[in-house]
């Protein structure tokens, strides 16, 4: 189980990365924690003719506070994304999600940006974006673009970057004072890919939903916003009856897809409890009672 | 005073925890595992494997692979069919009418399962192996697949073998009593359909070998990772042609085995062939994705069961009707039948009801061979017979304790046979079931389930009981068998001119301890410090001939080889030291690598000047007098067909009746497994086998799509148990010495994956009992089953 | 396409090496294979099995997932190393005492990981334990008495 060949270049700047990318378009693959890409190389699914090596990219490395916006650099490690004051400050969803990204030594490898820029279905990172509102930033040799996350995921593995374009950046708005945000999943085992999850992030006032976003992964093609379970939830009260509501809207933004984890009947079953219990902590960390 | 039993003897080894030498390495990161072996000029094997389950080869197309940069051979099926003495047929004659289809080490004219080896490329790296291998262009006409065992048998079903009419391996039925009779009596007669999944064994160092062909002497080298040196010996030696005392195979230390490593593969025959032909070394890793394509299966089987139940609780009949789903072929030697065979004997072992009526039908599917893999039969036969038993309880309205506690056979009540016949001496279902309540304080546990219930919070609390075969003997299946397969095994001890003690084993180590443990049986049966015993494993050119580590028998049989032997030796110092003392042998004993008078334990001579006197200074001894200072003994059972050991678990979970997910948060077992040579060791054992089982209960399942292709051959996909999920796990033992062996150890290598599938399954029904009429009847007991059983979807 | 090769300088175990490698060779393939140091092992080569273990400036990292021209310039310390420094000798000698191995194939894995999480000198659960150490697979232990050795190593760093 060894890789195919292939070149390898190591980046010197990000316009030597980009300049690479124009030159070789889809026969290069980005190496950035290469958490993901390594295996799928190992196992020959993936035969690019060069990978270009960004990991020397100091540029792209680092948290740092802009404002009210969190900035993480897209070759900014899980690891440090995790022990970060700055995120654990402004972005609890994001510190509450990164303990259940695999595990340590993945952890110490790989990086949000690559996360984020696979977009597997079932990776945390990318309903942690879609939930907070990010903005992706990419780059190719003409320049930046900015994406707003609920333009970036356009399905399995695909995205709204270009093949010459690198994702350099992520702006995360900060969390808003008054908000309160949840993060939940199930997996079969710790640091597995959820079969099922939830990022809830709004405002609860005393008992009422003031303005909740909710952000589905695992059970569909990419992070989805669930637009219906929202209607059903904002400006309610949390109750049985809300609850029940929220379900049954929800089976209109959701079409699970079934696979070896499970059928599309058991996966939106599980949302559906995500969202509840998503929203009864939602509420107790709001400081509301039940 | 006589002779003292070592494990009677003050400070005795036998019973102690001691620590592993082979472990001290490991953790250094020395270990010696085959890969860690390069002989210069070390080629590298890969294979091409079959994308289909079944089809003809049309066409192989090598040309462009044998130009490939590094390539040295390219070699098809058939071409390495003309360097083999045939192919193997893996039936066994105590399996009557047993059908299997010949085999050949790789694919010749037909492939059968997604995953069989069509060419083999030799490169000069592994790398290069594989970019050799696709360009490898096979032709393939696609065959009908057979892969639902419930249609295998259907008249309308495609054939796997055209040459054995249809896709029955075998079928088999055995029982006692007048069951039919005995459901008629009965109170309440009890129904159920179970299936297990498949499952494989993901040892973490894969298969390996590494085959050097020595030309000058036609001398056959392989270091490989293996339980049963000398038994593949034996298939690597028939199927080569290569004269049997010329095949040397080394297993240096090895990263699991699990039963997995008992087998010969096809590839490493092919491995093997290519290090003859080329006169290189030749190496060849499964590497992880073929792993799960050509290591053996276990386990797919689908159980109805059947009970007849009194209104007091007495179970009077059981009866089951297995439908095993095997791989495409039959492994050879031990065949592929096994599994099913073992359900038959073992389910309901514990129980003490007269009429048993079991049927086994074992089918042939286009998927990868099935064979033996910890504790074969056992999970499935005790998860069967304990749902039962618990199911019985609650239609009978006693508590699961309570009806083991009526149907269990008493301790005092032995010899006895149980239901398919097999005889059982030496158990304690009684003590081990009393200790088990006590030590998970099962009381506490039922007001802590009670009270937790009316939180939301649905834990349960399950109970099983198992026996389990270890230490099968040469009357059943092996010798008897016809296969070339020894259910005995072997020791020669030698005292070394230092004083020190070889022990040389046919039994291996795993990291069970085997090493370790058979130290402790030399060092404690001579007298001897333990530093001065050393054991050799897993050399065929260094130890006795014997059946290696499988079937729990390691310490069992080689326990008692070791044991002999280090008491001829024993008897052959003091003799000699007799001589040297003038002194009567029976007035002297070894202390601590010293003669001493026995009684008063006063030095006499150090086993040091007997080692140098008897390997260098034989001018002292009298002329007639030659001592044998290397005693060799054998040890085989002899009317029993195994050694049978029992037990009983308990386990604690919290099932989340929302989502389904199980959390396991306490395992418990009491086990008997005879005379305990090292308590740690035997614990740990148990400990990893519930794991291994745990893994088989909740998570690990080989999934088929319909037209045979595996669904997830990979670590991330088929899912193995890892720290987070499992539970800690409380062992206690009774030891009920066997009576077959004068050490009287048992077998305790398995049970611990036989009965917790069951334990678990248990202990889930429990937690939803109160919200469902639905029962998890199905392994792996995956969240959906668990919400289908509670209705949610 | 022709191999492609490269060179790479980096300190392995406190040795400067430098070999000229197929750029697709990844990082435990070459401690083992050019260097000699067979104490890491490969399980799945994917990442999953945690075997692979090693650390490379200063973190544990799964060796299989990075090729070995990732780490030019960089400090790698395997299970050989790290014995060599003595920083987890206690660790060691528990895994012995405790049998926290069997087949020992594991284990070179596991301690790197167990050597980072004891790093961190804090009070931890068993399930905490188990949860920092949940991307190393032993098929042997049941990982009980894994638990039970570093636990028991934390307490006696911490002074307990």
């Amino acid at each position: 189980m060894k890789a195919p060949k292939f070149s390898y270049v190591r980046a010197d700047s990000v316009e030597h990365a980009l300049e690479l990318l124009d030159k070789h378009g889809d026969d290069a693959r980005i190496l950035a924690g290469g958490q993901s890409l390594m295996p799928t190389l190992n196992m020959r699914l993936s035969q690019p003719e060069i990978l270009i090596d960004i990991n020397r990219l100091n540029e792209l490395k680092g948290i740092s506070l802009d404002g009210d916006t969190v900035v993480i650099g897209a070759l900014t490690r899980h690891v440090e994304v995790l022990n970060s004051d700055i995120v654990s400050a402004h972005l609890p969803l994001v510190t509450e999600a990164m303990p259940y990204v695999a595990h340590v030594a993945i952890r110490n490898r790989g990086t949000i940006g690559g996360s984020i820029a696979l977009s597997d279905p079932a990776a945390e990172m990318p309903a942690c974006a879609l939930a907070l509102g990010a903005t992706l930033v990419v780059q190719n040799s003409g320049g930046k673009r900015e994406i707003p996350a609920e333009q970036f995921f356009h399905g399995l593995y695909e995205t709204a970057r270009a093949e010459n374009e690198l994702l350099v950046e992520i702006r995360f708005p900060s969390q808003k004072k008054d908000n309160v945000s949840v993060f939940m999943e199930l997996s079969r085992r710790h640091g597995d890919y959820a079969i099922a999850g939830i990022c809830a992030y709004g405002k609860v006032t005393g008992e009422t939903i003031d303005d909740m976003r909710l952000v589905y992964f695992a059970s569909e093609d990419r992070p989805v916003i669930g637009e219906h379970a929202i209607a059903a939830l904002n400006g309610h009260a949390w109750s049985e009856e809300t609850k029940d509501a929220v379900s049954a809207a929800l089976e209109n933004d959701l079409d699970p897809m079934a696979n070896l984890n499970g059928s599309a009947a058991m996966k939106l079953h599980l949302q559906k409890v995500l969202t509840g219990r998503a929203m009864d902590t939602a509420v107790s960390r709001a400081g509301g009672t039940l | 005073m006589g002779f003292i039993h070592p494990y009677d003897r003050p400070n005795s080894y036998i019973g102690r925890t001691l620590p592993r030498s082979r472990a001290k390495r490991a953790v250094a990161g020395r270990g010696r595992y085959t890969d860690d072996i390069t002989p210069p000029r070390t080629l590298h094997a890969a294979f091409v494997r079959s994308p289909y389950a079944h089809a003809k080869i049309l066409n192989i197309d090598v040309e462009a692979a044998k130009d490939a940069s590094g390539v040295k051979l390219v070699m098809t099926g058939s071409e390495l069919a003309e360097m083999c003495t045939g192919p193997w047929v893996g039936t066994l004659k105590v399996f009557e009418n047993m059908k299997a289809e010949p085999q050949h080490p790789m694919a010749v004219d037909r492939v059968c399962w997604h995953g069989e080896p069509v060419v083999m490329v030799i490169a000069e790296t592994r790398a290069q192996a594989e970019d050799a291998g696709e360009l490898v262009v096979v032709e393939y006409e696609e065959l009908p697949v057979v892969i639902n065992k419930e249609t295998a048998l259907d008249p309308g079903s495609p054939v796997i073998h055209a040459n054995l009419g249809d896709n029955k391996a075998w079928e088999h039925t055995l029982g006692s009593g007048d069951v039919d009779k005995a459901f008629e009596e009965a109170d309440h007669v009890l129904e159920e359909t179970f299936y297990f999944g498949r499952h494989t064994a993901v040892s973490l160092e894969p298969r390996i070998v590494l085959c050097e062909y020595d030309k000058g002497t036609e001398q056959l080298t392989i270091h490989t990772s293996s339980q049963c040196p000398h038994m593949i010996e034996t298939v690597f030696a028939q199927t080569l042609g290569v004269p049997e005392h010329n095949v040397r195979i080394v297993a240096p230390d090895v990263g699991g085995s699990f039963g997995l490593k008992i087998h010969t593969f096809g590839d490493e025959i092919a491995a093997t062939a290519a290090a003859i032909q080329l006169g290189r070394p030749v190496k060849f890793v499964a590497d992880r994705l073929e792993s799960f394509l050509s290591d053996i299966h276990a386990r797919e089987n689908r159980v109805k069961a059947k009970i007849g139940i009194m209104n007091d609780g007495t179970m009077i009949a059981a009866e089951i009707d297995d439908l095993s789903g095997v791989g495409a072929y039959s492994q050879y030697p031990r065949t592929s039948v096994f599994e099913a065979n073992q359900i038959l004997n073992i389910s309901f072992g514990p129980y003490k009801h007269p009429n048993y009526r079991a049927r086994a039908q074992v089918v042939y599917l286009n998927a990868v061979p099935t064979s033996q893999y910890r504790a074969v039969g056992h999970p499935i036969g005790i998860s069967v017979g304990e749902f039962m038993m618990d199911w019985a309880a609650d239609v009978t309205g006693l508590d699961p304790f309570e009806i083991r506690r009526k149907n269990i056979m008493e301790d005092d009540s032995y010899p006895r046979p149980i239901g398919s016949g097999i005889p059982m001496k030496d158990l304690s279902h009684q003590a081990c079931l009393e200790k088990l309540y006590g030590l998970m304080a099962y009381e506490d546990l039922l007001s802590e389930q009670t009270e937790l219930r009316k939180k939301g919070i649905y834990r349960g609390i399950g109970v099983a009981g198992f026996i389990k075969g270890t230490a099968p003997s040469p009357v059943g299946y092996y010798g008897a068998g016809g296969a070339r397969i020894a259910a005995q095994d072997a020791t020669t001890v030698k005292l070394e001119p230092s004083g020190g003690v070889i022990v040389a084993l046919g039994v291996t180590d795993q990291g069970q301890g085997v090493d370790t443990v058979m130290e402790q049986i030399a060092a404690a049966a001579i007298g001897c410090s333990m530093d001065h015993v050393r054991a050799i494993s897993g050399d065929t050119d260094a130890t006795p001939y014997g059946g290696g580590t499988y079937a729990s028998r390691a310490t069992a049989i080689g326990g008692e080889a070791t044991y002999q032997a280090a008491l001829d030796l024993r008897r052959e110092i003091l003799h000699m030291a007799g001589i040297l003392l003038q002194a009567d042998p029976n007035e002297l004993d070894i202390v601590d690598g010293h003669v001493v008078n026995d009684g008063s334990n006063e030095p006499r001579i150090p086993l040091s000047e007997i080692g140098r006197i008897g390997h260098f200074q034989l001018g002292e001894l009298p002329n007639n007098y030659q001592p044998v200072l290397s005693h060799t003994r054998r040890y085989r059972l002899q009317d029993s067909p195994y050694i049978y050991t029992n037990g009983i678990h308990g386990a604690y979970v919290e099932v989340d009746v929302d989502t389904g997910w199980i959390r396991h948060l306490k395992h418990w077992v009491v086990e008997d497994c005879g005379r305990i040579i090292n308590q740690q060791l035997a614990d740990e054992q148990i400990r990893g086998g519930c794991v291994q089982g745990l893994g088989g209960a909740l998570y690990e399942h080989c999934i088929y799509d319909d037209y045979g292709q595996l669904q997830n051959g990979t670590m991330a996909d088929y899912v193995t148990p890892m720290m987070s999920e499992m539970p800690d796990i409380e062992i206690d033992h009774i030891q009920t010495p066997t009576s077959e062996s004068e050490l009287g150890a048992k077998g305790a290598g398995e049970s611990g994956t036989g009965a917790a599938p069951g334990v678990v399954m248990n202990a889930v029904n429990n937690a939803i009992k109160p919200l469902t009429d639905g029962r998890v009847t199905e392994q792996p007991i995956t969240p959906e089953i668990v919400l289908g059983a509670l209705g949610k979807i | 396409m022709s191999e492609e090769m490269i060179t790479v300088n980096m300190t392995v175990n406190g040795e400067a090496v430098s070999k000229t490698i197929p750029v697709r060779t990844h990082l435990v393939d070459f401690i083992r294979t050019e260097l000699g140091f067979t104490g890491s092992h490969l399980g799945c080569e994917h990442g999953v099995c945690g075997a692979c273990s090693v650390r490379v400036d200063g973190d544990v990292v799964r060796g299989c997932l990075l090729l070995a021209a990732q780490a030019d310039g960089c400090e790698v310390l395997t299970i050989e190393g790290i014995t060599d420094t003595g920083e987890i000798s206690d660790l060691q000698e528990k895994f012995v005492e405790r049998n926290a191995l069997q087949c020992g194939y594991c284990t070179p894995g596991m301690l790197m990981t167990a050597a980072e999480l004891l790093a961190q000198k804090t009070e931890m659960s068993r399930d905490d334990i188990r949860e920092y150490m949940s991307g190393n697979y032993c098929r042997c232990t049941g990982y009980h008495a894994i638990v039970d050795a570093i636990e028991s190593i934390n307490n006696e760093r911490l002074g307990g």
